[in-house]
């Protein structure tokens, strides 16, 4: 492996080893890398290959994971927040242009996927960073915000394409909720809770989607499956359940 | 960092009502996984963690909030106390979600029975000589990462700062004339504790304590004053030496006791005495609470009277003497947080007019700003950045295009930038394009995917001048640094390991093979080590002595003389 991490070196945010098993094997992602490369000539790179497809969509949903990783440490080191989202929006931007950027019909419920030219569900948020939005997310939606995704679990879709379907809410969001780091309220902590978040083994190994729990993974991990990259905030019914759960009402 | 014992238990019930009756009987060494006893429904995942922070009191309960605390790497999680030191639990809010009913974590520290206290008493005794600078541990430990060099402004001095919040000062050795072959070597001069570990209870984030900069103020007596950095706060040091004390004192005794002054019947004066030499360190001054962000770079004006520390949307400029309030300069955040695309990634004052400054930023652009202009610098006078080269566009241009260093030549003539994979000299009077482009390691260009996905290409690599601005000098990953020189436009590159160069011994030259035959003593892209990554150099301001930080190694070479 060249790539190696040493006691000091690299935080080990890439091992993606596969989600559902949809992503490249190491090795085949280098391939494909030095394929991309060559082939990222223009700026709205020929689409029809489709390993260079394949390859972007990779690279969506890496940085996208990265994006949601950050913030699980001490404190997100915004220059590299806004790289990663910049490399985001520029996929995405592309993506638009070629029209690989398709949205599922029922989630799309008015609104035209188009009008926002970033549109990831990524709130990227720890349990304290989520009032971005001002109020706790079990009240219905602000307006400009998107409408709740229904109770199927985005993996549901299209295991590492789930990046394009489902994601309606602004990339931008982060940025506010890396602004406004006060403590939320009771379900803010929890909201996002899931037996993954504190196995990040689990989640660099993309074990989230419904995989079996270990000794220490909590009962209702099935109903809080949800990958890192798409929040419980799209998902209220079942975060109210969560609270309920939680504080033992 | 010391590892201490600690008794765990889970406690139902309002954090401010809870007593140590409340505690659960769990009780764990701590390389256990702690979960909660008999809780159907678990709502905190497993904890585990080796070492905590010394600072915390021992023998008192705190309320921990898990979770967030600790790190992906279980070796090195820490867990910061919520308590106040008094030992009464701080007054968690309900948004910590600790309700009625719910279980919370609770900890309680023992009195540790065995802990390298001197270790603890190093960190904490200023006047300790700490003469081991290679630091020789079996086993690595994350405080000593050193994250910052400097010289002084006459090269006798030497600072490091690390990540545990520690400064580091070499001295270099008079030049006696019997051995003048031997020039002056670097020894330990102090060791301090700068910056603490904090935890910010407003946003609910600990705050590092890493230096990030240091930067000297030039002598004006006989004591030596820097700055240093954190994410949050500046602290002005001096560092003095002492080699007399008084003695003979009427008011108090040799231990220092008051005397009771009817017992005084004679009157003495009293003397100084020479002593052993101690240097001490004191913070003169702290500079906190003007930063939301994490500052990234600090400069010392030349007027020697004010200074700028910046973060990633401001820069601040204070007057040494004044803590309390401090101006902005430059403030790049938006109104909007969604419309962020580019933050500030360094910035510094021009060497000899004191009204100009330059700052870098993540889209590779520079501005030099004029403070006669207006009180606040958003509009540049110069704007600094080369065209994009459209053959060579990929998803990671922008990333590599992120200015981790910039830096004015001696002269005031020059800009130097580092990106991730060159190094950009520029003319101050020239804005379209650099006048000189160095490639520091072109073979990473075609690895950039990898290098994204295991973080390196975040990697924010410094750069720096020589006294006479002929050599540049900047880092890269195995241990290499590269050199260039700006006149004969030949390259070096040198490898700071401690299996590759003896004390006294020539370093030899390295070269990275980038495909085809690899000669003996190349080392091939697929090999190099990138957890071994030299990010922090420093040049001496007239000799040619550099010292290189690679992780927690600090390497000084100089110039064979023959």
């Amino acid at each position: 492996m060249p790539f190696q991490d040493g006691p000091a070196g690299a935080p080990r945010s890439g091992a993606l080893e596969g989600s559902e098993g949809r992503m490249f094997a190491r090795g085949l992602k280098r391939k494909s890398s030095e394929d991309a490369e060559d082939a990222d000539g223009g700026v709205a790179g020929l689409p029809a290959a489709p390993s260079y497809t394949l390859q972007r969509q990779s690279l969506l949903d890496m940085s996208l994971v990265k994006l949601q990783l950050c913030h699980m440490l001490v404190e997100p080191n915004l220059c590299r927040s806004v790289l990663i989202a910049n490399t985001v929006r520029q996929i995405q931007e592309e993506m638009t242009q070629d029209g690989t950027w398709r949205v599922v019909a029922p989630q799309a419920a008015g609104r035209a996927p188009l009008d926002r030219l970033v549109s990831t569900e990524i709130l990227c948020r720890s349990g304290r960073e989520q009032e971005g939005e001002g109020d706790c997310p079990l009240p219905d939606p602000a307006p400009g915000q998107a409408p709740r995704r229904p109770q199927s679990s985005p993996w549901g879709l299209d295991g590492s394409r789930e990046g394009r379907g489902g994601f309606q809410k602004s990339l931008d969001h982060i940025f506010e909720t890396l602004e406004n780091k006060t403590p939320g309220s009771v379900e803010e902590l929890f909201s996002d809770v899931d037996s993954s978040y504190y196995d990040l083994d689990a989640v660099l190994t993309g074990m989230v989607g419904g995989a079996p729990t270990g000794p220490g993974l909590p009962a209702f991990a099935p109903t809080a499956a949800a990958p890192p990259s798409s929040t419980c905030r799209s998902d209220l019914g079942e975060l109210e359940h969560t609270v309920e759960i939680l504080v033992e009402t | 960092m010391v590892t201490l014992r600690c008794q765990l238990g889970w406690a139902k019930g309002m954090p401010g009502s809870l007593t140590e009756t409340d505690i659960g009987p769990s009780v764990v060494s701590p390389l256990d996984r702690v979960t909660p006893p008999s809780c159907k429904r678990q709502m905190m995942g497993p904890l585990s963690f080796i070492t905590m922070n010394w600072g915390a009191c021992p023998g008192h309960t705190m309320v921990l909030q898990p979770s967030e605390r600790h790190n992906r790497d279980w070796s090195h999680g820490r867990l910061g106390p919520w308590c106040s030191p008094t030992g009464s639990p701080a007054p968690l809010s309900c948004e910590t979600g600790c309700g009625e009913g719910s279980w919370i974590l609770v900890c309680r520290l023992l009195v540790p029975t065995q802990v390298s206290l001197l270790s603890m008493e190093e960190d904490i005794d200023t006047r300790k000589i700490n003469n081991s600078f290679l630091r020789d541990h079996s086993y690595a430990t994350e405080a000593d990462i050193i994250s910052t060099v400097e010289f002084n402004h006459t090269g006798e001095l030497l600072a490091t700062g690390d990540k545990g919040g520690r400064v580091v000062i070499f001295q270099r050795e008079q030049e006696s004339k019997n051995q003048v072959h031997r020039r002056g070597e670097y020894n330990v001069y102090s060791t301090f504790q700068s910056h603490e570990p904090e935890f910010d209870y407003l946003k609910s984030l600990e705050i590092e304590e890493k230096i990030n900069k240091i930067r000297w103020l030039p002598q004006q007596n006989a004591a030596y004053f820097l700055l240093s950095t954190n994410d949050k706060t500046v602290k002005l040091w001096k560092v003095s030496e002492r080699d007399k004390r008084p003695e003979g004192y009427n008011l108090k005794d040799e231990e220092g006791r008051l005397r009771d002054p009817a017992t005084i019947t004679t009157l003495r004066v009293p003397v100084l005495r020479p002593m052993d030499l101690m240097v001490e360190a004191t913070p003169r001054r702290v500079f906190a609470n003007a930063h939301t962000y994490h500052i990234n770079s600090i400069s010392v004006n030349s007027d020697y009277e004010t200074y700028m520390s910046a973060d990633d949307l401001r820069i601040n400029l204070w007057n040494f003497e004044i803590t309390n309030q401090s101006f902005n300069i430059v403030d790049i955040k938006p109104a909007n947080m969604e419309e962020l695309t580019e933050v500030i990634t360094a910035a510094e004052f021009h060497p000899h007019h004191c009204n100009t400054f330059v700052y870098s930023s993540s889209k590779g652009t520079i501005r030099l700003c004029d403070m006669r202009a207006s009180a606040l610098c958003d509009r540049h006078t110069k704007f600094f950045e080369e065209p994009e080269d459209p053959s060579n566009r990929s998803f990671f241009s922008e990333i590599i295009s992120s200015i981790s260093d910039v830096k004015f030549s001696h002269s005031g003539r020059y800009i130097m930038t580092r990106d991730y994979l060159t190094v950009k000299v520029w003319d101050l009077n020239m804005e379209n394009r650099p006048i000189e482009t160095y490639q520091v390691h072109d073979y990473l260009r075609s690895k950039l995917c990898s290098l994204y996905e295991n973080d390196c290409i975040f990697d924010k690599f410094e750069c720096v001048w020589n006294g006479s601005d002929s050599v540049i000098m900047t880092g890269s990953y195995n241990n290499f640094f590269r050199m260039f020189d700006r006149n004969t436009k030949r390259d070096v590159t040198l490898e700071a390991s401690r299996e590759n160069s003896k004390p006294r011994a020539i370093l030899k030259p390295r070269k990275v093979c980038v495909g085809g035959k690899r000669r003996k003593d190349e080392i091939s892209v697929d090999s190099l080590d990138f957890s071994k990554k030299i990010l922090h150099t420093a040049w001496h301001p007239s000799e040619n002595i550099i010292a290189v930080a690679a992780t927690n190694n600090l390497y000084i070479f100089q110039d064979k003389v023959n």
